[in-house]
């Protein structure tokens, strides 16, 4: 029992009078199961988003040339693209709040922050939350090579790291319009999606990477496309191998590379080791990232194999809370255990969810689905523990006692209930010695025992 | 990874100076910090959205200037005859009287030609020099910038606000805080909660370190209707006056792509009451202060189908304080003729807006040059730009 309560915090969210603790086996096994949970709360897809853009931008348009309707067009879309973001992010709480599998929604935050696409504008940030849906969450469990291909492939990726601009110089339209490259793509790709920083590659890796994933773009109204007009004609060597024939370019040829990529022994190791990092510990055991890796190799990245290896992994089932959650994790395992429900969320009007949960999370240092760069959040305890982020933190705490914890009637129940496993002396004597029971449950998620996971 | 928060090594260093509300937190005593050898404070306000420069501080000397934007209308009051300022800036007109207060004109970034607020913002922040974001360079200058501050700790440098702010994210370490927020606990829940954080570092230590910053920032004007720039700069002073040397924060509101004329004055008004607050809560320190308001590009020259301007390029920085050499605007003035502007469209950029900032530095903290055309601002030539502190 205490083994899945560790698992729970660990590769969940915690616990609450209506989660129920899941072992190992039951974790991959729901986290297979068909995604329910997606549909009951839909977050805004990216199509949807771009189409919002299109739409406010030809009434812009409108405007500019004098059309006096058109103005209110504009502002009235303008408010739909903000809200996009927020009805997004109400999904997102009301999807953990009623999940069958918190670990796939834990994968999912996991691998959308490895593959960090940050909105740039209104729409970009609109579409963010569908990205995640579209590109990530369906492969949690598949094979990486197919969620690397998915996000190679998606135009909030395209759009946020410039592929959609970058041009084969010798191409048609590279000749014509004198363009040319943009290695930004190409250098995240092997220094953060793959290899790592400190892969063995090399500034003509990036280069010729560049260039073979020229015809990757996007159409008028912000679709995938392949374009081979775009693409620098010829074979390219990357690490090494070479892709490509004097044919003209192919979408295949980029598939190629990144299958070579997904399986490349340095890209093992890096995400085996960002792994156990990040659900784990700052500083893994090496056995640990050993054996996720043998079991990535033997697999050929099968994720769900790989997420198996992790949560069945003795290291990974000790109680040894090194991690801090991250803002969206402590606040959802708030909720959790103070017993909401998705509905809960999801009849909160957006305005509220804005204020309630958008601007705390900033002030945690967090802004959902908004990270600083193509880097992601950070890992670092001690980047979230700052005198800030506790401030909002229990802060947070506090209102949502005072909101939704009227009814716990003893908060020693509770402190057994959400902490069953923390040593507890501290705690208990907090809990027994506060004013008030308001008081006494805000300490308990106040508590670095319910902060760390 | 960082996200531009204060880290770990800041507060284990840091065992504050703290107030009468950390009794509990006893790890938390008296400690002071090696001096920075400079009493010079330098705040940093990012503009966001695209200040229009030539709104702000009018060429009314220009020949081609009263044809190109004919539905901008304001009160200006002259200031030299050449330049005019907007009248929402008006309250400021003392500081350039006293010569406390400067304008930068016809200055840029070297961002050029894609005009997004996100990339401008992010290579003003950067501090690169180049047309495009540089996306090996994840820090920001003024976090380069303390490592050329002799003896500089957790507290020369303080990020203001709910944003993690690129312009002093990086490796060394900072201070923020967002005036708006407060840790307040009953003091019988505050010592139970030093009872829990006591055998946790990381908790304790940031715990005390709120509970000293909550102390200091006073009651929450945010919540009683205080615009939260103006709490920003109330903050960023009362840190001023003690060890912190650096501050920045952001003012955002400067996208006027349409009724320009009812936005700019408005903006202007809070832009104007937070350099005001500014002087008034740093005292006697106002005389050794140095606030920049730098924005990400300029406007459109002229102005568009709906009354107001586009992102254009060349633009305004604004140099205030009582350390700067003021009652100037600095500009090598391109001029407005069709073909003086940028692509026909915007005015032309004619200095780096690094180089003043460099040069305000230089003045400020002593730094080497070197250090700054290569650290801090990489490419950048301070020989553009004349000195700009007294």
């Amino acid at each position: 029992m205490t083994t899945e309560y560790v698992l729970g915090v660990r590769f969940g969210y915690g616990h609450g009078p209506h989660t129920v603790p899941q072992s190992a086996d039951t974790m991959i096994r729901s986290a297979r199961a068909p995604d329910a949970i997606a549909t009951r709360y839909p977050v805004v897809p990216f199509r949807e988003a771009m189409k919002l853009e299109r739409m406010r931008h030809a009434a812009q348009l409108a405007a500019n040339k004098g059309d006096e309707t058109a103005m209110a067009r504009v502002s009235d879309l303008r408010k739909q693209l903000r809200a996009a973001p927020i009805k997004s992010m109400r999904a997102a709480f009301a999807r953990i709040l009623d999940a069958k599998s918190p670990l796939r929604e834990r994968l999912t935050w996991f691998w959308a922050d490895h593959f960090t696409v940050a909105g740039r504008n209104i729409a970009q940030r609109a579409g963010s939350a569908g990205y995640v849906d579209e590109a990530i969450r369906p492969h949690v469990t598949g094979r990486f090579a197919d969620m690397l291909k998915a996000v190679s492939q998606h135009p909030a990726m395209l759009a946020y790291l410039d592929q959609h601009v970058s041009i084969g110089p010798d191409s048609a339209v590279g000749q014509r319009r004198n363009r040319g490259l943009n290695e930004n793509y190409a250098r995240e790709l092997l220094e953060l999606h793959t290899l790592g920083v400190d892969g063995a590659y090399t500034q003509q890796d990036v280069r010729a990477a560049a260039e073979l994933l020229t015809g990757l773009t996007l159409t008028k109204s912000r679709d995938f496309a392949f374009r081979s007009a775009i693409a620098q004609p010829g074979p390219e060597t990357v690490l090494g191998t070479t892709y490509g024939t004097d044919a003209a370019a192919q979408l295949s040829d980029i598939e190629g590379f990144l299958d070579d990529l997904a399986r490349d022994p340095q890209t093992i190791d890096h995400l085996a080791t960002k792994l156990a990092v990040h659900f784990v510990s700052d500083d893994p055991p090496a056995e640990l990232t050993r054996d996720i890796a043998a079991t990535w190799r033997d697999t050929d990245g099968d994720l769900a194999a790989v997420t198996s290896t992790l949560v069945n992994h003795k290291l990974a089932q000790r109680h040894q809370p090194d991690k801090v959650k991250t803002p969206i994790t402590f606040m959802a395992s708030v909720m959790l255990a103070l017993g909401l429900r998705g509905a809960d969320i999801a009849a909160l009007r957006l305005r509220d969810v804005s204020r309630r949960f958008g601007a705390p999370l900033q002030t945690m240092g967090q802004p959902f689905l908004g990270a600083p760069g193509p880097d992601g959040w950070s890992e670092d305890p001690a980047d979230w523990i700052t005198p800030q982020g506790l401030a909002a933190r229990i802060g947070w705490a506090t209102w949502a006692v005072k909101t939704w914890g009227q009814d716990i009637a003893d908060p020693r129940a509770f402190l057994a209930r959400t902490l069953p496993t923390a040593d507890g002396g501290a705690l208990r004597f907090a809990v027994g010695g506060a004013e008030t029971r308001a008081d006494a449950l805000t300490l308990v998620l106040a508590s670095p025992e319910f902060n760390r996971s | 990874m960082s996200n531009g928060m204060l880290s770990r090594r800041a507060v284990l260093g840091h065992l504050g100076a703290l107030g009468c509300s950390t009794a509990a937190f006893p790890a938390m005593t008296q400690m002071t910090f090696a001096s920075v050898p400079t009493d010079n404070r330098l705040v940093v306000i990012i503009l966001r959205g695209g200040m229009d420069g030539l709104d702000v501080v009018r060429p009314l000397g220009d020949p081609n200037f009263s044809t190109l934007r004919p539905d901008l209308d304001a009160s200006v009051h002259d200031l030299d005859g050449f330049f005019a300022l907007h009248d929402g800036l008006a309250p400021l007109l003392p500081l350039w009287d006293a010569g406390e207060l400067a304008f930068a004109h016809a200055v840029s970034t070297p961002y050029r030609d894609k005009r997004s607020h996100f990339d401008g913002q992010d290579m003003l922040e950067a501090g690169t020099g180049t047309a495009e974001p540089d996306t090996a360079l994840r820090d920001g200058w003024l976090n380069r910038l303390l490592e050329t501050i002799p003896h500089a700790h957790s507290q020369t440098a303080f990020a203001i606000g709910r944003e993690n702010l690129r312009i002093l994210s990086g490796d060394a370490p900072v201070a923020n805080w967002y005036p708006g927020t407060r840790l307040r606990l009953g003091s019988a829940a505050q010592d139970l909660l030093a009872d829990l954080y006591a055998a946790d570092p990381l908790f304790r230590d940031a715990a005390a370190e709120s509970l000293h910053l909550s102390d200091v920032t006073g009651p929450d004007d945010t919540a009683r209707g205080v615009r939260p720039e103006v709490a920003m700069a109330k903050f960023a002073a009362d840190r001023l006056r003690q060890d912190t040397r650096i501050a920045s924060f952001s003012l955002s509101g400067w996208d006027t792509h349409r009724n320009q004329s009812r936005m700019m004055p408005r903006v202007l008004g809070r832009l104007a009451e937070t350099i005001q607050t500014l002087k008034e809560q740093l005292g006697p320190d106002w005389a050794r202060t140095t606030v920049l308001g730098i924005t990400e590009f300029g406007r459109t020259v002229r102005t568009n189908g709906s009354g107001g301007t586009d992102h254009g390029t060349g633009g305004t920085m604004i140099l205030a304080g009582g350390a700067v050499r003021g009652g100037k605007v600095y500009t090598d003035w391109p001029g407005l003729s069709e073909d003086a502007l940028y692509e026909r469209r915007d005015l032309m950029p004619t200095t780096d807006t690094r180089a003043y900032a460099g040069s305000a530095i230089r003045g400020l903290f002593g730094t080497d040059r070197a250090d700054l055309e290569h650290l801090v601002f990489p490419g950048s030539d301070l020989s553009t730009a004349p000195s700009v502190i007294l």
